[in-house]
């Protein structure tokens, strides 16, 4: 399988905050899920600024499908944001505009065609299972609706890859496991997916490959989850 | 660009506060600046008037014959800081004389008053070295007598004059950057308010020209606005001082589209550079 995201010995240190990752390498391949682990603070977040290109590495290269960090220009940074769907902890919808006009908007401020607009939303919500609720306010919405919305969102540009920096921080276990089974359906249709998380029951219970991050270096790459149990349950 | 103006109504559907505030702050410092501009205009103006006067008095020797005196206009007229050269008859000067001094009317009489040559000089030649310089000309010339023309009433116009100029281009240059300064700062308040959405258009992949587009558009309406706004305060104010205090001179039409367009400017330059800050930090730190 053809790597779509390669981290050759990352590191990026910050002025004020020193190393926040050291000489990381990892590949990721088309289709792929992959847990981002780690107590917060260990770099889980950097790391997605760094494939997502809002911050360069200090050294090393990060290569996300073509684009190098290397020679990546101001202008073409749209060009990747396009095919990177990014879902954060707190949602980051408008508050004001509805499920709906919130998946729009990211297609209208990429120039999608009007007349493509309107049916894609309704697809996508139906995809998260939103449908029913198309013109509810995120305030409207509980907790893990409103990340489905997101999730809508961060899919409507057809992105190869999806960035979920701990997508389940802010909800309960039902919602949890909900937002998990979408990203799983998502990802089984064909899109990457690295989830941020420091839910050691959920990797545990899944079964997939971590990264598991520690004072910003990569401790562990691999499918042992006893390692990972051990490890971040025997230092609470 | 459709798109864009729907950011912009909706951004004012919901701080409509926000907005009007904007446009009131961007229309109080024009107006600042628009009046600061009526005083310095005006102030030009009636300078411009005394210094019309500014004249120089030749008187003439009696029994001049009409060739000498025709030399001296010619001469006088040739030279390139000379506006033109009158010819003031002992009548005329009497009559003159008895308008201007109603008082002495009866003890006046035409013989008294010698004939004179009035020159007047060209604008920008009437300062104290040039006024000088061509009474010295007049003076070289025989029939001529005696030369006057106030030298220090001249010297003294010419330095208010300077004063005027040097004080009113520098207060120019500090009102203006206030205006610029508070409109800046109106305009990145409307922005910070919009963060998330030019947040989440980065996020999305629009392009810099995309996420700024509504902005900038909201910049030019909201100075447009403003400066016309400034246009008719500072027309209601000149016309209360007009009919209570002096009569005063308005801008012309083309001051008052430079105006307006110097508001659209600002906006559109206090929004460019707003939104550009915006676009270089990238993800709020969480």
């Amino acid at each position: 399988m053809a790597g779509i995201l390669r981290l050759s010995k990352v590191t990026k240190e910050y002025a004020r905050s020193g190393v926040a990752l050291r000489d990381i390498s990892f590949e990721l391949a088309k289709g792929e899920f992959v847990f981002l682990a780690g107590h917060s603070g260990a770099g889980k977040s950097t790391l997605l600024k760094l494939i997502s290109m809002a911050e360069r590495p200090t050294s090393g290269e990060v290569k996300v499908s073509g684009y190098s960090s290397a020679t990546l220009r101001a202008r073409e940074l749209p060009k990747l944001r396009r095919r990177l769907g990014i879902v954060f902890q707190d949602f980051r919808l408008l508050p004001d505009r509805s499920a709906e006009a919130n998946v729009a908007f990211a297609l209208e401020v990429t120039g999608a065609p009007r007349a493509s607009i309107g049916p894609k939303v309704s697809r996508l919500l139906t995809q998260v299972g939103l449908a029913s609720k198309a013109t509810a306010l995120p305030h409207e919405l509980s907790g893990g609706e409103q990340q489905r919305v997101a999730i809508a969102r961060a899919l409507a540009n057809d992105p190869f890859v999806l960035l979920a920096d701990e997508p389940t921080g802010n909800l309960d276990d039902r919602a949890t496991r909900g937002i998990f089974q979408l990203l799983r359906e998502i990802n089984a249709s064909g899109t990457a997916v690295i989830m941020a998380t420091h839910d050691v029951t959920l990797i545990e219970w899944s079964g997939l490959r971590f990264l598991e991050l520690e004072k910003g270096s990569l401790a562990y790459d691999g499918v042992d989850a006893a390692r990972l149990v051990a490890d971040l349950r025997g230092r609470r | 660009m459709r798109l864009a103006l729907r950011e912009v109504l909706l951004a004012f559907r919901r701080a409509p506060v926000l907005a009007l505030l904007g446009v009131t702050t961007i229309a109080f410092s024009l107006f600042a600046f628009g009046l600061f501009g009526l005083v310095a205009i005006n102030l030009q103006t009636a300078l411009k008037q005394v210094e019309d006067r500014v004249e120089i008095r030749a008187f003439l020797r009696e029994r001049t014959t009409d060739d000498e005196l025709s030399e001296v206009v010619k001469t006088m007229q040739r030279m390139g800081e000379v506006a033109d050269v009158g010819y003031v008859s002992p009548d005329s000067a009497l009559q003159r004389a008895r308008s201007e001094l109603a008082e002495f009317r009866d003890v006046m009489d035409s013989t008294m008053l010698p004939a004179s040559i009035e020159v007047r000089l060209k604008e920008g030649s009437r300062d104290p070295e040039t006024v000088k310089m061509v009474s010295k000309r007049l003076a070289v010339y025989p029939v001529v007598e005696d030369v006057r023309y106030g030298r220090e009433w001249v010297e003294k116009l010419y330095r208010i004059r300077t004063i005027a100029g040097v004080a009113g281009s520098g207060l120019a240059v500090v009102f203006a950057m206030v205006a610029v300064i508070i409109i800046g700062a109106t305009i990145r308040m409307a922005i910070l308010a919009r963060t998330r959405e030019i947040e989440i258009m980065r996020m999305v992949g629009a392009t810099n020209g995309f996420v700024r587009l509504p902005y900038l558009i909201d910049g030019v309406l909201k100075g447009i606005a403003g400066g016309v706004i400034a246009v008719a305060l500072a027309y209601a104010t000149n016309g209360v001082i007009s009919r209570n205090l002096v009569a005063t001179q308005f801008f012309t039409m083309q001051q008052i589209a430079l105006g307006v367009f110097a508001g659209a400017f600002i906006g559109f330059v206090g929004s460019w550079f707003s939104v550009g800050r915006q676009l270089r930090q990238v993800w709020r730190d969480t």
